[in-house]
Parts: structure tokens; C-alpha cells; sequence
């Protein structure tokens, strides 16, 4: 017989005190609990005690907890040049009280709008803020994250447009094209990558002219783009786009639009990318906040994925309110017919960014913008002067990430970053096994968080480790 | 009587003032700009931002109010009862909370070296491992980051399985019961699959006869929600699980339902070969408004090769991410799941082991059960499906003989159980019983707080009875009366953002 939790109630559960349960049990008219599992067939009760830790305490849980954390190393333990999807950034405290108001955090998806206004409004004004940021009509309240934001949109190009081709530029997070093809296969869609010029990594429009057809439903670029350039022929892509009738997505790191001219000023229809930058911690690259925009147009909006939330009045019309809007694209209403099957979303990450994006404003996103590319500009500068060393590969203006090759050093990339490891200094992603043309490339990232002492320390570590093969 | 805030606070984009700055950003040093020049020399003409996007300028101050404001005309599962059907909303434990926003895992990049990221590799290992014992599964993969995500993995995951073993042009039909949540559908066709609907029968299981008839070499897989939608568990499972493998097929399982079973009864050894949990409703994750959510989705040996990359992998001394998996079927997002909400997971089931886990599901039905029994006793209420048997985690009522004596309907009494500082529960859904109120009152919530749900509905009915205008007009009580929905999705006066409002000034 397996043992109950006896005379002792857990905190988590009030009716586990055993009188309470006693009552209640008359009241229904059984003697035991177990009568309430009577119609689940005897073979498939346990009939042994799962093999899991036991119960502990608050402290316990606490103490093991955090000693399991401190085995890892943070950016506050050790400069880190990672970006790749994921990017370190300072999450100012205001943000993180705002997260934990338990009215908020606590809440579900808000079914009921008239006590649910506040998640409302503030969902609303981040759909609002990421419309202004990328010069858009109409954002959702977020997807999972940038890569399946992208799928989403593939699935909804094609919806749009009838066809079923995609382009993409060869030069895109090897996560994101697995992710899209993923989302895109079980859709009939067919993605195709355009080749990118040797020298700038823009995207070779010869080779754009040549696979674009009828059957292209939308083409993608990203800015910045993969490895850190900015594709700057974004008027040409579109024009070719939407003379072959396609839909025109371009994806962004929105830490960039302070400084970048927003896709929705050089002709996208959809908009696609990753707002954790946006007030969310890295936390192992989990959650993120997929970005989904789009023009004010009713033919995307119908097709658009996800939840969105719409400004209205109560029915007396004489005050403003907010409540979610053309569910009739939703599952719960059109089941297989749905646009997506999306219901559970990033919300509480987009209240996140929405006080993040208030807090900064129009000036803050230009110096934010102008911080991260003076810095990471000025880091590709000194990294370039140590022997062997080529940054950027490319010949384009880099905003925040830059490719770094190390062929001339007669390293590789993973000894190079062995050896800065050593020195307690965390390199960047190594992309010589998903670009092998680019020899031995790793890609670096500089933020507004990375002192000019940090970037310092990274350029004379690395040619100490250099000078030593 | 309760009374909820309401702060009329205006939209964001009308407070402030030009100006104001709401945070001070670190800059680049004197020395820094001096060697990389002015920033307009980096960026061609043409791809400059040219205007400053529309953003409201305010002092730190300001946006802080702005949003407790907000915050304060919002309700959360500790703001009182949330008795939503099949969303679980469980108290949510602080502690968790704390751990989840130490700096040793915020600050922690997914693409450090694995010899830096040891701790949080091991508490994902070990949450794996955990959630595969509990639900009788072989592997986990965590990377979901939501139920409905989860579902679209497991509906990947019968294409690849049957993609293997050169049937998928054939088997293109994927079976839900028409009591399922609607997510099932949906995933089904995300993956390229035709939905095949099988009926429910009197005692609101799945049809066994018509299963039977709709069952065939087309057959791919089976959708199934155990315990049903109705809070009853289907007590046919085994039988079906055998319809549904001798016709080649693989059965799915919807964990939206697993409170009940934690502990008591495991997916997998009732024959399903791919189980979906909801981490923010099962294992008591905030559910932060609609999210992040995560839905890891633990699978049977055979199909555990065709997980998405990397898997985490421990050689005894350290662990790793592995990415060598050949018939892995990609990715559906970048990285590796939704860490930060999975280490609460990982605290949560810590916190309760074996027996607070089975102690979670029996509580939670014996709550369900007594508030039936309360339920049942109020006039213009009724219990569909009722053959004497006990729910599980939650009932479904009918308000439909109210709605016919009184006018006021399943949507009105939501309305005005706002009024009592109550949540309302899920409504008209599962869509095989008219004016449905699905109840869900999960283990959280004390014997006192559910009383006060039922003797809110109670007097609720009688004022149908009495004097229905009150409830017609509800909420009376919120943040903001009732709000005009039919306008808000109206192509004319829609508006989605601020910058669409002011085009159309609604």
C-alpha cells in the first residue's frame, strides 16, 4: 500500500489537512478517496511509489537549488562575446518589479476582458511600441520566438498569396532555417536559399532574379542580418518580391531600429523577429518573444497567426477598453481551420518589452542603437590589427555582431577559444561547420553591456593566445 | 463586496512629456568614439532611420506607475478563485519565482561552453528524467514552449514515425473526439494531417462502435484527452488503445488533463506513445497572462530518435548537448525550451516528491467532486452526462434550463461572478454541451473559497429567477463594464494598434 502524505498538510495544498478532507469526503459520500479513482481500471493504478527525489523543504529545495546554479558562469563572472539568437542585455530593475506583480504574473489568458483590463492595455501597447519600431500597422502579441515566428510567416505567405516557394538568404541562423523547414514542409512549402555575394554577404540579386517564379510566395532577409552585416539593397529585394507577387519578410533584432531604417519604411508586409533584447533575460535561451507584424491590410490580417489584441468601447461606447479580437482565426473556434495552433504565447515576456520600450523612448532606442554599433565597431577595429586575424569577413557595415576568422593564425576556432576560456574570457560561436566556405570563423557580439575594458581585455587575450602557436 | 480598481488610465502613448527619459543607458566612452568616428559614417544614407519611432517619453517614474496601474486592474490566481476548465491555474509557489530570477541563470548564454553551463544542463537532465518517470514515458524533450507547441512536436512526430515506415502517403487522417480541445485539430492539420472526428457517447467517452467504423489504414494517429474534457476519465482505454495500434496507429495523449493522475495513474502505461504536459498548468509555473508557458512532450523508445536536436546527455561525469541524431526531426524553435519556466518546474517537483504529487491529484478531485455535489443542488443547473460516476479534476455544467426560464445564459453568469471578485470559469467549451460552464477548482484553493464560489452561484441563479436584469448588465463590479467585442473585430472600426486607432478613431 502505497504511504499518503499522512498528518502532515502540504503548504500547497489547504484541503490536504485531513479533517478538512474527512468533511468533504462526507459531504460527497465516500469513505476514501480512492472511490473517486473506482472507474479507472485496477491495472493501471500504481501500485508502487514513483522513483522520484523526496519531498523537501523550502530551504532545502533553496539551498540545492542555488548550489546546482553556481556551477554555472554568467556574463557578470566573465566577459561573454556570444550573440547568435540570444543576446546579453541589461534588463533594468523597473522591468523585473513590473514582471512579478502577481496580478499580472498569476493571470490567465485574459478570456474575461472587463477584469482583465490591465493585461489588455499593456499587450495592446506593445503590439502599439513594436508597430512604431519597425514602421508596421498591426503586431500580435507575440509568437514563441523569432525562429517559429518565421515559420508562422512562411505558412502564411503561402495562405496569402496561394504559392509555394520561399526564399531565403543562404546566410541565416542554422537554428531558424531547421525551424522554418519544419514548420514549412508538413504545408506543401518549399524553401530555397539565395546565394550571397562573396565579399559583403548581401544577398546576390543575380541569384534572387534567377530563383524567384510564379510559385514564390514570399522572400526573406534579415537585418542585421545572421552574421552581423546589414543587407542595405532592401528597396531592390522588395521591388523584385512584389513584382513576382510575393510577400516580402524581413526579420530584425529590434536593438537595431533606433539607428536602421524599420522594414515597414522599405516596403515588408510581414515582419518577423526576437524581442528578448527587448527587457528579457538570456536564461539559457529560454523564454524568448517571437515579433509578428504586418501591414494594415484585412487580407494578411485574417491570415495573421496568434493572439491579437484590439482596442474598443464598452457597449455604452463612452469608455475606452481593450479585448482580444478576430478569434474566429483562433483554434478554440476554428479547430483544424485555424491559422495556427498558437494559444499559449510569450505575454508576460511582451509586458516585459512594452515597459521596456516605454522606459527607453525615441531617444534612448537611437542611443542604445549608436551605443552597441560604436562599441562593436570599435571592437572589430582592434581585433582586426592583431596578426591573422580578418573582422569583419565581410566587407558591410555591422551593427552588433560581427564574423572574426582566424585563418591566418594557423588556429582553429575551437582552439582559440580554448585557450581565451583559459583566460576566463568567453569567445564567440564558432559558424565554421555551418559555413565551411568562411574557414575558421567564429561570430562575436558586442553590446551596450560590454565596458571598453572588456573589449580591451578581449583584443589583448587574444593576441596573447595567438602569439603562443 | 468586492470592487475592483479602475484607474482609467489613459494609453501610454498619451502620458509624458517630450523629454522625459525613463532610463539611463551606458554609452560609448569618449575613447571609443574618437577611434570608430561619428555612427552616421557606418551606416549608408539610405539606411538610416530617418524619423524617431513614436514612442512615449517618460520619466522612470511615470512608467512604473503606469504599469502597477495596470497591473492593479488585472486578476490573478492570487487575487482569489480561478476556476477555469482544463487551464489549471494552480497557486503559484514564490520560492520558485526567487530561484528563477537568480542572476546564475538570467545571465546565462545558451551558447556557452558546456563546461560553464554544468548546473543548469544537470537540472534540465534530472527534470527529464522526472517527467519521464512520472508519466511512463521512455525520453523528454523540454524544448516545447507550450502545450499547444508540444501537440505540433507529437503531431511532427507521427509524420516522421510513419514517414520511416513508408506509410505517410497513406496514413494522412489524424482522429479527435469532438469533446477535444481545440488545439488537437489544429496541431493535427499544422502537421499536414486531415482531422477525422469521432463522436462521444451517452456516458461522454469516446463512441467505441463508431471508433471502430472510423479507424483504417489511413488511420495515423489518435488525439485523446484522458481525463476527457468533461472531467471524466476514459474508462475504455485500454480497448481503444488497442483499436487504434492494430490499426497501425500511434495514440497522443493531452496532457491538459494530467493533475488528477500525478502520481496515480501514468500516460504510458496506458498504451500512449506520445504525452504532451503543460508545465504552467500541471506543474504550477505562472501562466503570466497567456504565457511563457512550456510543453515538454516525453515519447515511447521507438520514437525517441526523431526528437528535436540537441538532447542533453551525461557520460557519468559531466553532461553535454548532442546534436548527432540523424533522424531528428529539426527544430520548432531556437535553443532549448523555455529554461527559466522549467527550473520552476524542476522546484516544484521537488517540493512535493511521490506522495505530494499523488497528494496534488487526489485533493484536486476530491475538490472537483465536492463542488459537483455543491453545484448539483442549485436550481437551473444541470449535469450533462451524469451516469453516477465521479469526475476527475473538473465538471462541466449546463446552464441551459436557466437560459430557457430566465434568459440569462452561461456567458451572463461568467459576467457576474466577476461581480463577486470570483474568476469566471471556461465557458461553452467542450462544445458537446449547450450553455456549458466547465469548472476546474484544482488543489489550491481551500474548502472556504470554494464555498464561496458556490454560494456565489447559488445566489446568482436565484437573482435569475428574481430579477434577471442585474445579471443581463454584469459585470457591475470590474476595472470597465461590459465591452463592445463585435466592434473591436469589425473591419471598419478595428483597431490594433495606436497608430491604427488614430488612423481610425473608433
Amino acid at each position: 500500500m502505497v504511504k499518503t502524505l499522512g498528518e502532515r498538510s502540504h503548504p500547497y495544498i489547504p484541503n490536504s489537512q485531513p479533517e478538512i478532507k474527512q468533511e468533504m469526503m462526507r459531504e460527497i459520500g465516500i469513505k476514501t478517496i480512492n472511490e473517486l479513482y473506482a472507474d479507472i481500471p485496477e491495472k493501471y493504478l500504481l501500485n508502487k511509489p514513483l522513483n522520484l527525489p523526496k519531498a523537501l523543504s523550502e530551504f532545502e529545495i533553496k539551498r540545492h537549488i542555488e548550489t546546482l546554479l553556481s556551477k554555472n558562469e554568467t556574463c557578470s563572472h566573465m566577459p561573454i562575446f556570444l550573440g547568435a539568437g540570444c543576446w546579453p542585455h541589461y534588463v533594468p530593475a523597473v522591468v523585473k518589479e513590473i514582471m512579478q506583480r502577481s496580478e499580472l504574473l498569476t493571470s490567465y489568458t485574459p478570456y474575461q476582458p472587463e477584469i482583465s483590463q490591465g493585461m489588455l492595455q499593456a499587450l495592446f501597447e506593445y503590439q502599439s511600441m513594436i508597430c512604431e519600431l519597425t514602421a508596421m500597422d498591426v503586431a500580435n502579441c507575440s509568437m514563441y520566438d523569432w525562429a517559429s515566428a518565421l515559420g508562422e510567416a512562411a505558412r502564411m505567405a503561402a495562405r496569402v498569396t496561394r504559392k509555394n516557394e520561399v526564399l531565403v538568404p543562404q546566410i541565416i541562423h542554422p537554428e531558424r532555417t531547421k525551424t522554418l523547414q519544419v514548420y514549412a514542409e508538413p504545408a506543401g512549402i518549399k524553401v530555397v536559399h539565395v546565394a550571397y555575394q562573396k565579399e559583403t554577404g548581401l544577398i546576390n540579386i543575380e541569384d534572387l532574379k534567377k530563383k524567384i517564379s510564379q510559385k514564390t510566395a514570399a522572400v526573406y532577409i534579415e537585418n542585421p542580418s545572421y552574421l552581423g552585416f546589414v543587407e542595405t539593397q532592401v528597396e531592390e529585394i522588395g521591388e523584385i518580391a512584389h513584382d513576382n507577387k510575393a510577400l516580402f519578410i524581413v526579420g530584425v533584432d529590434p536593438t537595431s531600429l533606433g539607428v536602421l531604417k524599420p522594414p515597414g519604411d522599405y516596403g515588408a508586409d510581414i515582419v518577423v523577429g526576437e524581442a528578448q533584447p527587448l527587457g528579457n533575460a538570456m536564461n539559457f535561451g529560454g523564454p524568448l518573444l517571437g515579433i509578428f507584424a504586418c501591414r494594415d491590410e484585412i487580407g494578411l490580417i485574417r491570415q495573421m497567426p496568434g493572439r491579437i489584441i484590439g482596442l474598443t468601447t464598452t457597449v455604452e461606447g463612452n469608455r475606452h477598453g481593450f479585448c482580444m479580437v478576430l478569434q474566429t482565426r483562433e483554434q478554440h473556434i476554428r479547430r483544424e481551420k485555424a491559422t495556427s495552433n498558437i494559444c499559449s504565447n510569450e505575454a508576460l515576456c511582451a509586458v516585459a518589452s512594452a515597459v521596456y520600450m516605454a522606459l527607453l523612448g525615441p531617444e534612448g532606442f537611437r542611443e542604445l542603437g549608436e551605443t552597441i554599433m560604436l562599441k562593436a565597431n570599435y571592437a572589430m577595429k582592434l581585433l582586426s590589427k592583431i596578426e591573422g586575424v580578418k573582422t569583419p569577413v565581410f566587407n558591410s557595415p555591422h551593427f552588433k555582431e560581427f564574423t572574426v576568422n582566424f585563418d591566418g593564425t594557423g588556429l582553429s576556432v575551437k582552439e582559440v577559444h580554448k585557450r581565451l576560456l583559459q583566460r576566463h574570457i568567453h569567445g564567440g560561436k564558432e559558424v565554421s561547420k555551418d559555413f565551411p566556405e568562411l574557414g575558421e570563423t567564429a561570430l562575436y557580439c558586442v553590446t551596450e553591456i560590454h565596458s571598453k575594458e572588456e573589449i580591451e581585455r578581449l583584443a589583448s587575450a587574444l593576441k596573447e593566445v595567438l602569439a603562443k602557436r | 463586496m468586492f470592487k475592483q480598481a479602475n484607474w482609467n488610465e489613459p494609453i501610454i502613448f498619451n502620458l509624458g512629456r517630450s523629454g522625459r527619459k525613463g532610463h539611463l543607458l551606458p554609452k560609448a566612452e569618449e575613447e571609443i568614439r574618437r577611434a570608430v568616428g561619428e555612427l552616421d559614417a557606418l551606416i549608408p544614407k539610405h539606411m538610416r532611420r530617418e524619423h524617431k519611432p513614436n514612442l512615449p517619453e517618460l520619466s522612470e517614474v511615470e512608467v512604473y506607475r503606469h504599469f502597477l496601474r495596470l497591473s492593479e486592474m488585472n486578476y490573478g490566481v492570487d487575487s482569489g478563485f480561478y476556476p477555469l476548465g482544463s487551464c489549471t491555474m494552480k497557486y503559484n509557489p514564490k520560492i520558485n519565482e526567487q530561484l528563477a530570477n537568480l542572476p546564475t541563470i538570467n545571465m546565462v548564454h545558451p551558447y556557452q561552453d558546456a563546461s560553464t553551463v554544468q548546473g543548469i544542463l544537470e537540472i534540465l537532465y534530472r527534470l527529464e528524467r522526472m517527467l519521464a518517470e512520472i508519466t511512463g514515458t521512455h525520453e523528454v524533450c523540454l524544448q516545447p514552449s507550450a502545450g499547444a507547441h508540444g501537440e505540433f512536436l507529437g503531431t511532427l512526430l507521427m509524420r516522421a514515425y510513419h514517414k520511416k515506415n513508408g506509410e505517410i502517403q497513406q496514413r494522412r487522417e489524424i482522429i479527435v473526439p469532438d469533446s477535444a480541445h481545440g488545439t488537437n485539430p489544429a496541431s493535427a492539420a499544422m502537421a499536414g494531417f486531415n482531422v477525422v472526428v469521432v463522436p462521444s457517447d451517452s456516458e461522454g467517452c469516446v463512441d467505441l462502435e463508431a471508433l471502430k467504423t472510423v479507424v483504417s489504414e489511413r488511420t495515423a494517429g489518435l488525439m485523446l484527452t484522458n481525463p476527457n474534457t468533461l472531467g471524466i476519465f476514459e474508462k475504455n482505454i485500454e480497448e481503444i488503445a488497442k483499436i487504434i495500434h492494430e490499426a497501425g496507429g500511434l495514440l497522443y495523449y493531452d496532457g491538459a488533463n494530467l493533475n488528477p493522475l500525478l502520481g496515480k495513474v501514468r500516460p504510458g502505461d496506458m498504451g500512449f506513445d506520445i504525452v504532451h504536459m503543460n508545465i504552467h498548468k500541471t506543474f504550477s509555473t505562472p501562466h503570466g497572462g497567456g504565457g511563457p508557458g512550456a510543453g515538454p512532450v516525453g515519447v515511447s523508445k521507438d520514437l525517441a530518435r526523431f526528437l528535436p536536436v540537441p538532447r542533453i546527455v551525461f557520460d557519468g561525469n559531466s553532461y553535454r548537448l548532442d546534436y548527432d541524431r540523424p533522424e531528428s526531426i529539426g527544430k520548432i524553435r531556437c535553443f532549448y525550451g523555455n529554461v527559466a519556466v522549467l527550473l520552476k518546474a524542476y522546484a516544484y517537483i521537488l517540493s512535493l516528491g511521490f506522495e505530494g504529487l499523488k497528494e496534488v491529484a487526489e485533493v484536486s478531485v476530491l475538490n472537483a467532486n465536492y463542488l459537483m455535489k455543491k453545484l448539483m443542488e442549485i436550481k437551473g443547473l444541470t449535469l450533462p452526462f451524469n451516469s453516477g460516476k465521479p469526475r476527475k479534476h473538473e465538471c462541466v455544467f449546463s446552464a441551459k434550463p436557466l437560459k430557457n426560464e430566465t434568459g440569462v445564459s452561461a456567458l451572463n453568469i461568467a459576467k457576474r461572478l466577476l461581480d463577486y471578485g470570483l474568476h469566471a470559469p471556461t465557458i461553452y467549451f467542450p462544445l458537446i454541451v449547450e450553455e456549458a460552464l466547465m469548472i476546474e477548482p484544482t488543489e489550491t484553493f481551500e474548502k472556504e473559497e470554494i464555498d464561496r464560489f458556490v454560494e456565489a452561484m447559488r445566489k446568482i441563479c436565484e437573482e435569475a429567477y428574481a430579477n434577471p436584469e442585474k445579471t443581463l448588465k454584469a459585470p457591475h463590479n470590474t476595472a470597465i463594464l461590459k465591452l463592445d467585442e463585435v466592434k473591436a473585430s469589425h473591419p471598419r472600426t478595428m483597431s490594433l494598434s495606436w497608430r491604427m486607432y488614430l488612423k481610425k478613431k473608433v
